[in-house]
């Protein structure tokens, strides 16, 4: 499994840094291998049995999602004293998982680390997937969701206006303008590539299609350098942006005063948890990924290394804010939050919390070992402790924290039902099927921004470059 | 092959093209051109060749101003709306917190800055650009299928003034080994097929018809009920108080109590209604003994349901009189001094009466105070009157000597 790593990887060596696409390297292969997963006539075996899985899932979901809004928010095991319950979990959970993409897109093209390249497009399709299954929740959890809109502000007959004071609106602008911003970024690196897939189509159906979306890109150098400038603006808005979904989904809980929520270090540490969960989620679709699709090549061991070793870090963050809330908790002096605290680890949801502990913290710290950071298997396994200590988490701060409120005589249990599950269930269904239809239909792989980071791409006479100055 | 397509030439030339295979040669190219004079021209390749604008001679293009602009505009607007919606059409007071503090209305203005720059980019990158420009002349050359993925290509347009199809087509070719190609426009527009922008119209027309119902309902009164698509709690499937209902033999919809039951907390609650009087007349006398102990009850009752309109001293000003007074609220009634002469020669069975079934504007709170507060309430009312319009004579003698009067 693990044979295409290269002999080249010094990592250690600034100057001979290991390559970022292998094998032919030439700018034409990247586009045959790219656009060759398209336009195969056939995708292989395993794509039509994940697939159908993936659509039965699906429809179970609309099917779920249909019944509750038929009969209410009853069907869900949100009760006394837990009003907030799998939606608010799910919900945040995908959301989180969200940020993986935009911060590849983003941030690490802001800090000019070129091997994103590889890896952006999926990751950044993968956020706009998690958004689709994130925003479904705080839409139908409202209860009557034909006015949601209600959420906006949309003057209507009431004369009322929301109010714009209240973390749960900031909610709806900070995700609503998350997704609206992903989109347009991940689109806008489409665009070139959409070009290319348009103008090697074969059928006038495909010309069509390709060919409408990809706005009649002709690849022009008074484009380019719009089209450049335009990426960069659009990854400097994206990077605080990204921050600040997170954070203002942390002050859904942060500005109430229910002990356990209320407390200042949430936002940092819910961004260092999207990250964490993010790059889990992106790991965990990308190496069957490649695999199915060959893309070995351009999306390298060393990709899948890097993305361990963000990983690595931002599980340690995780886990030190999991130990700084503990010591403030009892260093605050404040009873009711030092009681949360301690239910949390030793109280009835205790599974929970040492599950979560034990998935987000302990298991990552196996990526310090080179040989478990670089093998497939390892990381695939490690990738899905994240996936379920980061839901894990979301879970113990929302449930542990309302099932032991102020009132001992409310104290509950929260139990889900079978349409909470389905649903969840289902949201995995819809992930899925998006990006297996994204993997057969849209180039996986950023084409253009790839040959940007081959030798052949920089001009050489005149400016002072030698080859394989590029590399890195 | 160059001199034949001129001579073929029905339809208009739009350029001469040239075919390069490496981002060396173009640069070079670019650079020749360039200093050929040439002014409309372009290059094209698969990817941003880095320094070419500086080859071609290309300005920094105007796209940070326009997403500045934006996004400015998003900060002030967002900023405006927030406090002219929450502070100013629809006030929303909670906690007492300022109607409109920056701090918490930091969130929604950052968001929707970044959504307007956003939009900025993205669209002032497409306008600039010309797109969406479906087709285009260069796309006519089979060859250039290649510009979005190996090959490099420069276009020299017809309209530029030093535009020669034969000295152009030759500047080319010195810089390139590939043939270079001249380039006709056919004419052939960009736009989308007939059908399909006929369906975008369609369906564009369709999405309003939802706004033009609305604004239809709102501009015209009707008589009919409102359409309840989803019927929500205003339609409960209910039978209302004075409607027949079929149900029951006596077809009421309103229950009387069975036979034989009384109701909770109805037990003598008619008794207690009719208690300050007998017959026609307001009884004058307690029926139940009045002690200290009975008095404390009263003044403790009194302070609870009285004393907000009445005043802890019965001169009708409470906190709920001051108040009303004070916004001169239109429709208020003054509720009476107690020790107005009228009211003092109330007999106590009128005063029972008052509290227990209201009188004119004050209502009765025969619902909350049971009959014996209601009399012990009257009872410490009678004190309270007898109090302020006492004289020395009224108090006992033991108890003078700490007034210090004789
Ligand atoms: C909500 C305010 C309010 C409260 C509370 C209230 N009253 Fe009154 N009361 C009034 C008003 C107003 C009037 C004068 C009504 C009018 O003239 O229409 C009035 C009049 C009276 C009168 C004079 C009736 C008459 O014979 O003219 C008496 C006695 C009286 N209240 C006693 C009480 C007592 C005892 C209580 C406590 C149980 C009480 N009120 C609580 C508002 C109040």
């Amino acid at each position: 499994m693990t044979v295409d790593s290269t002999s080249a990887l010094h990592l250690d060596e600034p100057y001979a840094r290991p390559v970022l696409v292998e094998g032919d390297r030439d700018i034409a292969a990247v586009t045959r291998r790219v656009c060759g997963v398209v336009e195969a006539p056939k995708p292989p075996k395993a794509w039509y049995v994940a697939i159908t899985i993936t659509s039965a899932m699906t429809v179970m979901l609309f099917g779920c999602v249909a019944y509750l809004i038929a009969t209410g928010v009853g069907v869900w095991g949100n009760n006394s004293p837990a009003f907030w319950g799998w939606d608010i979990v799910n919900f945040v959970f995908w959301v989180g998982i969200a940020h993986a993409g935009t911060l590849i897109s983003a941030i690490l093209f802001l800090l000019r680390q070129k091997w994103r390249t590889s890896i952006n497009r999926a990751a950044e399709a993968m956020t706009l997937f998690a958004v689709c299954c994130a925003g479904l929740y705080p839409s139908i959890h409202v209860g009557r969701i034909w006015v949601a809109y209600w959420l906006f502000p949309v003057p209507n007959q009431m004369q009322m206006w929301p109010n714009f004071r209240s973390p749960l609106l900031w909610d709806v602008f900070a995700v609503s303008t998350y997704a609206t911003v992903s989109l347009l970024f991940w689109y806008m690196g489409l665009v070139p590539d959409l070009a290319t897939l348009r103008d090697r189509a074969t059928t006038k159906l495909r010309k069509g299609l390709y060919g409408f979306f990809a706005l009649g890109w002709c690849g022009s150098a008074r484009h380019w350098q719009r089209y450049e400038r335009a990426y960069l603006i659009l990854a400097a808005l994206a990077t605080p942006l990204v921050l600040s979904v997170h954070s203002v989904v942390s002050f859904d809980f942060a500005v109430s005063q229910v002990p356990g929520w209320h407390t200042t270090i949430f936002p940092p540490y819910f961004v260092a948890g999207a990250i964490f969960s993010g790059f889990g989620m992106v790991v965990t679709t990308m190496v069957p990924a490649r695999e199915l699709f060959g893309l070995k090549e351009l999306v390298t061991l060393r990709h899948l290394e890097n993305m361990n070793k963000v990983i690595l870090a931002t599980g340690s963050m995780v886990g030190l804010a999991y130990a700084t809330e503990f010591f403030i908790a009892w260093y605050g002096g404040n009873p009711y939050e030092r009681f949360v605290f301690l239910n949390r680890a030793l109280g009835p949801y205790w599974w929970a919390y040492w599950l979560m502990v034990f998935c987000n913290v302990v298991a990552p710290q196996f990526l310090w070992v080179k040989k478990i950071r670089t093998n497939l298997w390892a990381m695939f396994v490690i990738s899905i402790f994240v996936n379920i200590g980061m839901w894990l988490e979301r879970f113990v701060i929302v449930v542990t924290s309302l099932t032991r409120d102020y009132l001992p005589t409310s104290w509950g249990y929260f139990a889900p039902t079978w349409v909470d599950i389905c649903t969840f269930a289902g949201t995995f269904g819809l992930f899925l099927t998006l990006f297996l239809l994204f993997c057969r239909y849209l180039p996986m792989v950023a084409i253009a921004e790839v040959k940007t980071v081959l030798p052949a791409a920089h001009p050489h006479g005149g400016h002072g470059h030698k080859e394989g100055a590029h590399h890195g | 092959m160059v001199e034949s397509a001129i001579q073929a030439g029905a339809k208009p030339v739009y350029g001469v093209l040239a075919e390069f295979d490496d981002v060396d040669s173009i640069a070079k190219a670019a650079r020749e051109v360039r200093d050929a004079g040439y002014e409309r021209f372009d290059v094209y390749s698969p990817f941003p060749i880095h320094g070419i604008e500086r080859e071609m001679g290309l300005r920094p293009t105007k796209l940070p101003w326009i997403v500045l602009v934006c996004g400015l505009s998003g900060t002030s607007l967002a900023l405006f709306f927030q406090w002219w919606s929450n502070a100013v059409d629809y006030p929303f007071k909670i906690s007492g917190k300022p109607l409109f503090g920056i701090p918490a209305n930091i969130p929604v203005t950052f968001e929707f800055t970044v959504l307007l720059s956003a939009f900025a980019a993205f669209f002032g990158m497409l306008v600039l650009n010309k797109l969406p420009e479906l087709h285009r002349p260069v796309f006519e050359s089979q060859r250039f299928r290649r510009a979005t993925d190996d090959r490099y290509f420069l276009a020299i347009e017809a309209n530029d003034p030093l535009f020669d199809a034969k000295r152009t087509s030759e500047l080319l070719q010195k810089l390139t080994r590939n043939p270079v190609e001249l380039c006709h426009d056919s004419g052939q527009s960009g736009a989308l097929p007939s059908w399909l922008r006929a369906g975008f119209v369609g369906v564009a027309a369709l999405a309003l018809l939802p706004l033009a119902a609305t604004v239809w309902a709102r501009a015209f009164d009707t008589t009919r009920p409102p359409i309840h698509i989803v019927r929500d709690m205003d339609s409960q499937q209910r039978f209302r108080a004075q409607v027949a209902n079929p149900v029951f033999a006596d077809g009421r919809a309103m229950r009387p109590d069975p036979l034989g039951t009384v109701a909770w907390g109805e037990l003598g609650a008619s008794g207690a209604a009719q208690a300050g009087k007998r017959g026609d007349t307001f009884v004058d006398a307690f029926p139940l003994p009045v002690t200290s102990n009975l008095l404390e009850r009263g003044r403790e009752r009194f302070a609870v349901y009285c004393t907000p309109c009445h005043g802890q001293s019965g001169y009708g000003d409470g906190l709920v009189a001051l108040r009303a007074s004070e916004l001169q609220e239109q429709n208020w009634v003054q509720p009476s001094s107690l020790h107005d002469p009228l009211v003092r020669t109330r007999p106590v069975g009128q005063i029972y009466d008052t509290i227990v079934n209201g009188v004119r504007t004050m209502p009765a709170y025969g619902r909350q105070v049971s009959s014996d507060d209601a009399w012990a309430i009257t009872a410490y009312v009678k004190a309270l009157q007898r109090s302020q319009n006492a004289s020395v004579d009224d108090v006992p003698l033991p108890e003078r000597a700490k007034l210090g009067v004789q």
